[in-house]
Parts: C-alpha cells; structure tokens; sequence
C-alpha cells in the first residue's frame, strides 16, 4: 500500500509537535498557509516573531502522514531561528530529514512555503503597522503643530 | 493488538479459513491424495466421492443441482469462463453485453477486453447509494443483447442490486443474467431459481474456506447454457474447464459452503447489530461522518464512512490498530480513487477520507467497541490538526450565531 516511513517521519506523524493556533491579530504573528491543488495538502505555519527572532511557531496539517511531519518538523526547525534566516531554507532539508520517499517529496516543499508565506506575512504586517503608526504620528502633528 | 497484529475488520477482502473446514480438509491434504480423475482405484475413488459431496453443498447453498456447479480456481476464473465463455459461445445472436459501473475489476476487466475484441459493452450507472434500477437494465436490453452481468452485492460498500427483478427483466427478453456474487453467498439468501440468475460466480476464501477455489454456476434448464471452454486440456468438469481439481479446496469450499447455510440466518443478525453498534458509536463520537452506501439494502456487515476534514492516508496509519481498507487513491494499488465511489458520485475529498470495516464470523463486540474507539480518537485527533476543521468550525459558528 505505501511505502515503509522512516522512524523520524513516523515520529513526527504521531506525536506533532507544535500543533495549534497563534492569535493572527497579534501585529508579532506571521501566517502562511500553502495549498496543493483544489483539493489536495494544506499546510497552515504560524510563527511569533520577538526581536527579528522566532520565538514561536504552530503548525496545521490536512493532508497524507507525509505532510503532518513535514508541518511538525518545519515548525520545529522554525523555532529559535533568525527570522531573515527563512528565505535560505530549502525543502531538501526537511526531506532529507524525514527521508521522504520520492513521491512524497512535494510535502516538503509545502512545507517550505507554508513556513516562507507565515514570514512574509509577518514583514508585510510590520510594514503595514509601521506605515500606520506613521500616519498616526502625522495626523497628529498636523492638528497639534507645536508638539 | 494481540500478538502485534491490528483488529481484523477486513472481512469482505478475505476470511480466515473456519476451523471445522480445515478439519474436513486435512485427510486430503494428508491421507487422501487421490486424484478424483483416477477412475480405476480406491485413490480415485474416495477423491471423486469427497468433490461430489462438495459439489452438493455448494447446489444447496444457492438452490441448484449438482451437475451445474464447475470448480474454478476463483470468483475472477468463474466471471472470465462466464463472459468470455458466453460471450464467445452466442456470438451469432448477438454482441451486445450489459454490465454495472460498480462492478468488480474482475467483472469489468474481462467486459472490457470483450469490447476491445468487438463486442459492445453498455455500462449502466447507478444511484447515490449504488443500486441500479431494473428499469435501467429493460431499458438498455436490444435485439443484439446476450448477457446482463449485475453483482449480487457490492464489496466496497455492500449495497445490493434488486436480482430479482433484474432476473425477471432478462428472462422476459430471453437474455443470460450472470451474477457475480462472490460478496452475497453465504452473507445473504441467493436462490439461482427465485431470482431468475443462469451464470452464478463464487469463492471459498469469502466464506471462511481456502483461498485458490471458486465455482461457476451454469443453468441447465430454462434455459440450458453453453459455455465456451476457455481452459482446455482434458475434458474435465464436463468439458467446461480442464485441469485437475484441487480437492482439498474443493472439500474445503464444499465444507464453508454447508457452515454458511446453516448458520447465515443468526449470523446475518448478529452481524447488523455489531455493524449497527459500531455506526453508532462513531456518531456517537464524531459528527460530519457520512455513510456510502444504501442504508438497508446492504450486506449485514459492511460499513463504508468518509469522515469530512482527515485525509485518507493519515487515517489509516492513525488506524493502524484495526486492519480495515479505504476508497482513498493513496492506499490503493493503482493510486486511483475508488471507482465504486466515483460512480455513485461520492466527491474525491471524501472519497480519499473513506474507510471500509467489513466484520465477520470471528468479529466480537469488544473488538467493535475498541474499533470505535480508535476511531474516534483517530479522527479527532487528525481534525485537531487540520486547518480545514478549523475553518469549517468557525463558519458554522458565524452562521449559528446569525442565525440567533
């Protein structure tokens, strides 16, 4: 029926680590979610960023054993990490982690842009903050021209 | 688990062989190693003797004679002497053959290499719940039809198709029914007369015998069907399929055949009530669960749910406590989602979320109650991680709450 799973792979399939929910209206949290096809995977990656660091992630997963432990391991990975770090991360690594088999190899790269997609979210919410309390600072400054 | 292995609930995929076939079974694999062909010694004798007695248990099972019943080494043997073997044999009446979308590969493979050779093959859908209505059947029938192929029951979600009246149908417009009732012998009542059926498919590892046996049933009166051989070399079971007969199997299938008659009423109701206990639980446990499959006609111990927001893969590796099966494309051998279900129309997401859970002789409550179990901590547990739980939650709350 499938493939033999490696131990890690099953691992991180049964016992997820980092599942659950961050709060998107935090202005610190980035979400990415990355869909295959109409109907396919779904890989939901949430990170918490203090200080440009990634003090939190949370992962959700609809999709074969595969794509769980790719989410598990990717929220893992993402966790202490520098968040400019992300850009460089490539899926290889968490395939090669998991040993994926060669047919599953798209749950990886998944993963990858589930995880760049939460951090890129995050950047484009910190823009958008910034360019807002900007505009407050203005607005201000414009009614009240002496402080 | 005991012993390591899951809680076998995989009943209509095969059967372990009862304990009283093997005991009628062993003198032939042991002592009694005549070759039934062996017409002048003892040897031949008692092996001859032991198939015939099989033969007769098989007759009484589906209300037909003994010289009807031809061993054949499986149901996909019987259904290829079947369509192949009439098909071939009443070619100069006509080529038209009439078969069902959910059939078995074992029916709709054969059908196909028929078209392939020239025949034409009319493939009839069926409802939601996978039943054909007889209607279709009149309906596609023509001056050029020879053959109606339309399985007893389904093995993917049990549902039974109304043989009966299609029997009735065939027989008013002088056509062959053959059956493919590998999955409905020994569940259900079948009775070859009543339901009007003149080419019969079954198998002994369905019902609790040997794998490697089957027979076909061939009507001898009203009409008399001929079939073409399509496995020559030595003239054996009356010309219709050479070879020497695998007796042990034979008394093994003709064993399982008489356990069946016996015990298949109280086992049918033993049956629905533990298949029942086992929906309900999970309903029980779980909402968004839907059943594939016709709610009543069905086989007393078939269960086919897909259970909406978990991928089919990750469910059965989360069921690895329970030894079941699925429509999903991922856990099949062609990597093609179910064609049953496709053809009922059931959508590819929950096709890919389905489970089989086939229950049999062996089957006790504590084990359905401990398959309900992993069950629902199996689907919750994924649904907890799915995203698309999570949203579909949140919308039904935004409606629940506009709507107070």
């Amino acid at each position: 029926m499938k493939p033999p799973y490696s131990d890690m792979l099953m691992d991180h399939f049964s016992h997820p680590r980092n599942t659950g929910t961050l709060d998107e209206t935090n202005p610190a949290v980035g979400t990415g979610t990355a869909r295959r096809g109409d109907c396919g995977d779904v890989i939901r990656m949430q990170v918490q960023v203090a200080d440009r660091h990634i003090v939190d992630a949370k992962f959700k997963a609809f999709g074969c054993p595969s794509a769980i432990a790719a989410g598990s391991l990717t929220s893992e990975w993402l966790k202490g990490r520098d968040v400019d770090s992300v850009s460089q991360m490539t899926d290889t690594e968490i395939a090669k982690a998991l040993s994926l088999p060669a047919d599953k190899l798209h749950c990886s790269a998944l993963a990858e842009r589930a995880a760049k997609a939460a951090v890129e979210n995050w950047q484009r919410k910190r823009r958008d903050y910034a360019g807002r309390a900007g505009e407050t600072r203005q607005a201000k400054r414009n009614r009240c021209p002496s402080s | 688990m005991s012993d390591g292995m899951p809680i076998y609930l995989d009943y209509n995929a095969t059967t372990p062989i009862d304990p009283r076939v093997l005991d009628a079974m062993m003198p032939f694999l042991t002592s009694a190693y005549g070759n039934p062909a062996s017409k002048s010694h003892a040897f031949g004798w008692q092996a001859e003797a032991a198939v015939e007695t099989a033969r007769e248990q098989l007759a009484d099972l589906i209300g037909a004679s003994t010289r009807e019943i031809v061993w054949t080494a499986g149901a996909t043997e019987s259904n290829n002497l079947a369509l192949r073997g009439a098909a071939e044999m009443y070619r100069d009446r006509g080529q038209h053959i009439i078969t069902c979308r959910t059939e078995h590969r074992a029916v709709l493979d054969p059908c196909q290499h028929l078209a392939e050779a020239g025949w034409l093959l009319t493939v009839l859908d069926v409802d939601p719940t996978g039943r054909l209505d007889p209607q279709q059947v009149a309906d596609a029938i023509t001056d050029q039809t020879v053959l109606v192929s339309v399985m007893a029951a389904n093995n993917e979600v049990g549902t039974l198709h109304p043989i009966a009246e299609i029997g009735a149908v065939c027989k008013a417009r002088g056509v062959l029914l053959h059956c493919d009732a590998t999955q409905a012998v020994g569940k259900v009542p079948i009775d070859v007369q009543t339901m009007g059926i003149d080419l019969l498919s079954a198998s002994g590892h369905k019902i609790y015998g040997p794998k490697g046996v089957g027979c076909l049933y061939v009507r001898r009166r009203d009409p008399r069907v001929r079939l073409c051989c399509q496995i020559h070399g030595g003239q054996h079971e009356r010309g219709l399929r050479s070879g020497t007969l695998n007796v042990p199997g034979i008394v093994g299938f003709g064993q399982a055949a008489a356990i069946c008659r016996e015990e298949m009423p109280d086992e049918a109701v033993r049956l629905a009530k533990l298949r029942d206990r086992l929906h309900h639980g999970i309903l029980d446990g779980l909402d968004d669960v839907y059943l594939n499959g016709h709610p009543t006609e069905r086989l007393p111990n078939t269960l086919n749910l897909s259970f909406a927001y978990v991928e089919g893969e990750a469910l059965m590796m989360r069921l690895r406590a329970l030894a079941v099966s699925s429509g999903s494309a991922c856990t099949s051998e062609s990597r093609e989602p179910s064609h049953v279900l496709t053809a009922m129309g059931v959508d590819e997401t929950r096709i890919n979320s389905s489970l089989r859970i086939t229950l049999g002789r062996y089957t006790t409550a504590e084990e359905i109650d401990r398959a309900v179990d992993e069950i629902v901590r199996g689907v919750t547990q994924l649904r907890e991680l799915s995203p698309l739980y999570e949203l579909a939650r949140k919308t039904q709350g935004h409606a629940a709450s506009r709507e107070t």
